[in-house]
């Protein structure tokens, strides 16, 4: 079986698409890294090793450092794609959107309605999120449900490096704009899911059912799948038949797959790492609330952080985030 | 008077007299369509016609020009139709953007018009990533963006001009400071009063130049685009004009600014100033301008006819278009 980590499982998708296509272009900071100086070359690859080593097979031109400008680099991501390429731009961490949010929310969400369906922004950001670096409060958001407010924006979340690369190349391959988020607790992981060697796509929309079980819904959000899994081993041991939904994409969002996994456990339980007011969570409770209402045995269940910034010390940080065994206890008091 | 050092052919400066004619007589058109109700204000050009068309009658129909909010003068010097534009100001199916973008959103890809933005500055990344387009597809393409002497104090232009530099991109940044950022003098709100001064920041050329002359707009201009062409890289061109209107139609601009100042422009009318350079040099006559006035003010009744009679979108339009595809 061919595993690979989530880093590689990127690269690959993005080495395979600016082969495919000449159109294909990255740029952000330090994706090549060096600059432009010559015995430099690839001396990053991207802060997160994402863009390693593409420099050097396709050069400067399609791979481009940019200073620290995201309003810029990101709205000329919007240009480039409304004038006929196809460009991936880094956007180093997610909370850096506060520096560029106009050139997202209002240029490239909009233009392709407010232009009439006549001008298409085949734009795909990637970004990096999540607590566990000891980063502190503006570099470890879960940010995602903030863009899932905006219509003409695609919302994708993968949890293991087989789903990355083909929700990866799916984006790339997209007339839309689509934001991909990459946690980066899941970066360094090398978990046993057969990653094949050959180009794949998947959906943009579908839900993937991880897990068929029958007492309770298990709903992850990247890396919260992987959490949502553990925390099934051990409710399996006690007995318990776990359903666990890797959601994948939060715009569009599979909510056909969610109610009907909730319609058959009549108990949710949905995981979400970023801030619970306005999210993507209570966005799905409400949904199965007013749609599954009356299948419920119990009020659907939101496991967030608390309403606060994300700490530094390690201690705090660790008591942030909804882990396995959160999961686990809430579980069980809706289970017993 | 202006140093005549390049000949402007006779069709390019009839061509330019009849655009800025058709810009006014649009504006005032669109104006009375405002003032009946059909469009909630708009952002009136009277004023500002000769700053692009003095650069798009050197353009090329597949070069790009991006606009801002006030963009109805961009437009027509890229050549959008008259009947798709005002369709578009009216809300209607037949518009350049189905209805559903209007008077501050008006694109049109075919014709070269990647879209006027409303938020001040927001366009200038964006046109510099057209123009990193052009770069990468080694095609002969410009990219022209245009925006006020508000959008000089916004972030997104020096970021766009850093790029702009250090990737040698063919763009055109073309500021027009008509002097007022809605009701707030330039003079206020400009550290060091001059905006093309900032390119030296960026390494780029920067010149100022009377908006108000068609002439020197096109002289000005054609240096830049050469250069943008040859892959030599940005400019920055401050062109200094003046709008007649208020900042938008409900708008008193007596409010903040001096009945003398309004007259010292007005007395400076870029039309009035092309028509005494054709007249002076007996390059045509009156009786050809007046013809040319007749057939723009004809082709603007026509597109508020065209306009008025046509649909309104059907209700499944509120819909179409959020995406390419979704689910």
């Amino acid at each position: 079986m061919r595993t690979i980590s989530y880093i590689q499982a990127i690269n690959e998708s993005l080495r395979y698409e600016m082969n495919n296509d000449e159109n294909v272009i990255i740029m952000g900071e330090d994706v090549a890294g060096g600059g432009n100086r010559d015995d430099k070359l690839d001396a990053w690859g991207g802060p997160m090793r994402l863009t390693k080593g593409l420099v050097k097979d396709f050069g400067r031109n399609r791979v481009r450092d940019t200073p620290i400008s995201e309003a810029g680099f990101v709205g000329a991501g919007v240009g480039a794609a409304a004038a006929g390429l196809r460009p991936i731009v880094d956007l180093m961490y997610v909370s850096f959107y506060g520096v560029c949010a106009d050139q997202i929310t209002n240029n490239a969400a909009k233009i392709h309605y407010m232009f009439g369906g006549k001008v298409k922004v085949p734009l795909t950001i990637m970004t990096a999120m999540g607590v566990g670096g000891n980063k502190a409060a503006q570099h470890s958001e879960t940010l995602y449900s903030i863009f899932t407010h905006f219509p003409g924006l695609k919302c994708i979340v993968p949890s293991n490096p087989y789903n990355a690369k083909g929700l990866m190349t799916a984006a790339i391959r997209d007339d839309d704009p689509v934001i991909i988020f990459n946690n980066r607790q899941l970066m360094g992981l090398r978990p046993s899911y057969e990653v094949p060697e050959d180009s794949y796509t998947l959906k943009i929309g579908k839900a993937n059912i991880e897990k068929y079980g029958t007492d309770i819904t298990l709903i992850g959000i990247g890396y919260t799948t992987y959490l949502c899994l553990e925390a099934a081993i051990i409710l399996e041991s006690m007995g318990y038949s776990i359903e666990v939904i890797d959601l994948l994409s939060l715009s569009p969002m599979d909510e056909e797959t969610i109610i009907k996994s909730v319609k058959k456990t009549r108990k949710v339980i949905i995981v979400d790492e970023d801030y619970p007011r306005c999210s993507i969570s209570s966005d799905i409770s409400a949904i199965i609330s007013e749609q599954a209402f009356d299948y419920l045995d119990a009020p659907p269940k939101r496991l967030n952080p608390p309403h606060t910034p994300v700490p530094y010390s390690k201690p705090l940080e660790k008591l942030y985030s909804p882990n396995k065994e959160t999961i686990v206890k809430n579980a069980q008091l809706l289970l017993e | 008077m202006r140093n005549k050092s390049i000949e402007i052919p006779k069709n390019t400066l009839l061509w330019m007299y009849e655009k800025m004619v058709t810009i006014r007589l649009f504006e005032t058109q669109a104006n009375r369509e405002a003032d009946a109700g059909k469009l909630l204000g708009m952002h009136s050009s009277i004023g500002q016609e000769a700053v692009p068309t003095g650069i798009c009658a050197q353009l090329e129909s597949n070069d790009f020009v991006l606009g801002t909010h006030r963009s109805h003068h961009h437009c027509i010097a890229k050549g959008v139709e008259l009947n798709s534009m005002m369709a578009e100001l009216l809300g209607k199916a037949t518009g350049t953007n189905k209805g559903k973008g209007g008077t501050m959103h008006i694109a049109d890809i075919d014709k070269g018009m990647l879209g006027a933005n409303g938020v001040v500055g927001s366009n200038i990344p964006v046109a510099t990533g057209v123009a990193l387009s052009a770069k990468i597809k080694n095609t002969s393409q410009v990219t022209v963006v245009f925006f006020g002497d508000g959008a000089s104090s916004q972030g997104s232009l020096h970021e766009s001009m850093n790029l702009a530099s250090i990737w040698d991109l063919p763009i055109i940044f073309v500021c027009e400071n008509n002097r007022y950022a809605e009701s707030t003098p330039y003079e206020y709100a400009v550290a060091g009063k001059s905006i093309s001064n900032r390119a030296a920041g960026y390494n780029i050329p920067g010149l100022s130049v009377d908006g108000q002359s068609v002439l020197d707009i096109y002289e000005a201009s054609k240096t830049a685009i050469e250069r943008a062409r040859k892959g030599k890289g940005p400019t920055l061109i401050e062109a200094k004009t003046y709008r007649y209107k208020g900042h938008f139609g409900a708008d008193n601009p007596l409010s903040y600014r001096s009945e003398d100042e309004e007259n010292y422009y007005k007395d400076r009318d870029c039309i009035d100033n092309l028509k005494k350079h054709l007249l002076s040099n007996e390059i045509t006559d009156q009786e050809n301008l007046d013809l040319i006035y007749d057939k723009s003010l004809k082709a603007v009744d026509e597109a508020a006819i065209f306009a008025n009679e046509s649909p309104f979108p059907s209700p499944e339009e509120l819909y179409s278009d959020v995406y390419v595809s979704y689910k």
